[in-house]
């Protein structure tokens, strides 16, 4: 999804300055928030807000990276919760494992859903990885160990590394926290690393990254496997935090959620999808009660950010006046 | 009696129906997004909704005013069609100068205000359509009884897809459309509308959805959901046939219909999943889709 506000790769090296010392700043105070949040918030809202957050962000690892839009990441969100829920509560194993067993599930998923997908770009891939989305979703219907309609229930979330107790929600919220700054120093070591760069030269131009001997077909599916495997630990790590694994996690309304947060928030920047995140999981949480549906909320907000401001609000705040007075430019 | 690998004639012969008709709306469906994806480079995510709200429209004609099944064919499409005339000049047409996914979102987001709306509107649970009395009772094949009514719907959609295809390939509109899927400024340039077409292209893939959605009334339940569940199979019907061609796309449609009908017969559990299948094998095998020409 290359718009027309992308800045030469030169400019791209780390901002010193007002804008990096403003960000070092709120990334103290959103951490220091972050670390307070159970003592004025319910935990487990906030948990469950950390994980959509991690998903976004994975998401637009590849979205707001490498350009390509997946409708199917359901698939590694939903599929890596049955993978955890199933091997904690049927084999027994430890959560960090379970939650690992998770990552990988998901990022073969990806490996196979990738390998397809990237044969065709744009709206073609769309279309793919939404379809073969679907196909997992009719899999897990079926097929006996999911338990169908019911999901996989009543998940113990055991004992981190055999001593920590995360039955207790203080400790379950450290773990959720710590995983999440994990998974978020992971994307942020990713996308500036080497390979982020060569993703980067790919989506915005692809013939001259071929001409300058790169396989990009490679790096177009690492960069897929990558987010697969960072949305299933996302994924993993919510089945714990609710207990069950169940089928909404792999339909194609939950591809549709997370790709809405992280245009809401800002394809391609850092903070963006958790913002983002931060919004719906909050607008969904306040209408639950409410037997207004959410779709009508969440396609007239669709339909919004692609009319009116399809960088996203942190986007937007980046390229509007005040943002650049502190020194931000858009698409960071 | 007689069986193949099996199972018997008349079990076959069912389920060939039951493809066939899926695949009448899978080709109907197809089409229209194909028609629309040609000119306007949009992939109508809306197509689904589209396909609900005739439905929708012809049930409340006849719960409300009394009107009947032939008048609903003909009016729930044009309001479908106004309808989706609307959106594109009001909305859709901004899009048009960005990048294509944003058509995606877009109408991905029109998709989920529809549905939501008449989900709160008229509850989740499917409403019964009557069969229109001309049409209802059945006939002996001998090998089989077939349903009048579904017998109709496969030939009314034979006719409406060769309708459009006509339309498409056979006349002065039709080479203007063609015209403008090739060079829009050029044909532009010659007095054409060139917005006013894509108007009109936007409103005709919503009438054919429309069309759809009445003639699947009185088969499947009139549902708020029955939009969703068709839209993602036809997307994978689109990526089979390649967005090339207008035939390709009614051709793959009625294809995979049969071809989805008979897994029901050998392995039921696959039915499901048997087009997406497909389309990865597909995928593997000719990238560009099997009637495609760009890669």
């Amino acid at each position: 999804m290359s718009g027309a506000t992308h800045t030469p790769a030169a400019a791209q090296t780390t901002t010193f300055g007002n804008a990096g010392a403003l960000r070092i700043v709120m990334m103290v105070v959103i951490l220091g928030l972050l670390l307070a949040a159970p003592f004025f918030l319910y935990p487990i809202f906030v948990m469950k807000l950390l994980c959509f957050a991690l998903f976004a962000a994975a998401f637009n690892l590849l979205l707001g990276y490498t350009g390509f839009l997946s409708f199917g990441h359901a698939t590694f969100f939903g599929g890596a919760s049955y993978f955890t829920a199933y091997t904690v509560k049927e084999w027994g194993v430890s959560p960090e494992i379970g939650i690992l067993i998770g990552v990988v599930g998901a990022a073969a998923l990806g490996l196979v859903m990738g390998l397809i997908a990237i044969r065709r770009q744009g709206i073609y891939f769309a279309m793919i990885t939404l379809a073969l989305s679907q196909m997992f979703f009719f899999y897990c219907v079926q097929s006996g160990w999911t338990k169908g309609e019911d999901g996989i229930q009543s998940v113990p979330r055991g004992h981190l590394f055999g001593l920590i107790d995360l039955s207790n929600t203080t400790n379950m919220y450290y773990f959720v926290l710590a995983v999440f700054l994990i998974g978020v120093a992971i994307i942020y070591r990713f996308v500036n690393s080497p390979f982020g760069m060569i993703l980067k030269s790919i989506r915005e131009n692809e013939q001259r990254t071929v001409s300058l001997g790169y396989a990009v077909d490679r790096y177009k599916l690492g960069a897929f496997v990558m987010s697969a495997a960072l949305a299933g630990l996302a994924g993993g790590l919510k089945s714990l935090v609710f207990g069950f694994a169940t089928l909404t996690d792999v339909t194609w309304q939950m591809s549709g959620e997370v790709i809405l947060m992280t245009l809401l928030g800002g394809i391609g920047t850092m903070i963006g999808p958790v913002v983002g995140a931060g919004i719906i999981v909050t607008l969904q949480n306040e209408l639950a009660t409410s037997d207004f549906p959410v779709t009508i909320i969440t396609g007239l907000v669709f339909m919004a950010c692609v009319l009116l401001f399809r960088r996203g609000l942190v986007g937007e705040f980046y390229a509007s006046r005040l943002g650049r007075k502190l020194g931000f430019r858009p698409e960071q | 009696m007689t069986t193949i690998f099996g199972y018997p004639l008349v079990v076959w012969m069912g389920q060939l129906l039951l493809g066939l008709i899926n695949g009448s709306f899978y080709a109907m469906l197809s089409l229209g997004l194909a028609v629309i994806f040609g000119l306007l480079r949009v992939i109508n995510f809306a197509h689904g909704a589209m396909y609900m709200l005739g439905a929708f429209v012809a049930l409340l004609m006849a719960t409300y005013l009394g009107l009947n099944y032939w008048v609903a064919l003909f009016v729930a499409p044009l309001v479908v069609a106004l309808g989706g005339a609307i959106v594109e000049r009001t909305m859709l047409s901004r899009l048009y100068k960005l990048d294509h996914l944003y058509g995606l979102l877009f109408t991905f987001g029109l998709a989920l205000l529809i549905e939501g709306t008449f989900r709160y509107l008229f509850g989740a649970s499917g409403q019964p359509y009557p069969v229109p009395a001309a049409l209802s009772g059945g006939v002996n094949l001998g090998f089989m009884f077939l349903p009048i009514y579904r017998g109709w719907v496969i030939i009314a959609s034979l006719i409406a897809c060769l309708a459009v295809w006509l339309l498409i390939e056979k006349t002065k509109l039709g080479s203007y459309l063609r015209a403008s899927t090739e060079n829009p400024v050029l044909v532009q340039s010659f007095g054409v509308n060139v917005p006013l077409l894509l108007t009109l292209t936007y409103a005709l893939g919503a009438g054919l959805a429309g069309l759809a959605g009445v003639l699947a009334a009185p088969i499947y339940q009139v549902s708020p959901l029955m939009g969703t569940n068709i839209i993602i199979i036809v997307f994978a019907v689109v990526v089979v046939g390649g967005m090339g061609s207008i035939l390709g796309a009614i051709i793959t449609g009625y294809m995979l219909g049969i071809a989805e009908g008979l897994t029901k017969v050998i392995y039921p559990e696959a039915s499901n999943i048997v087009i997406f299948v497909i389309m990865a094998i597909v995928l593997i095998l000719r990238p560009a889709g099997l009637f495609g020409k760009d890669a």
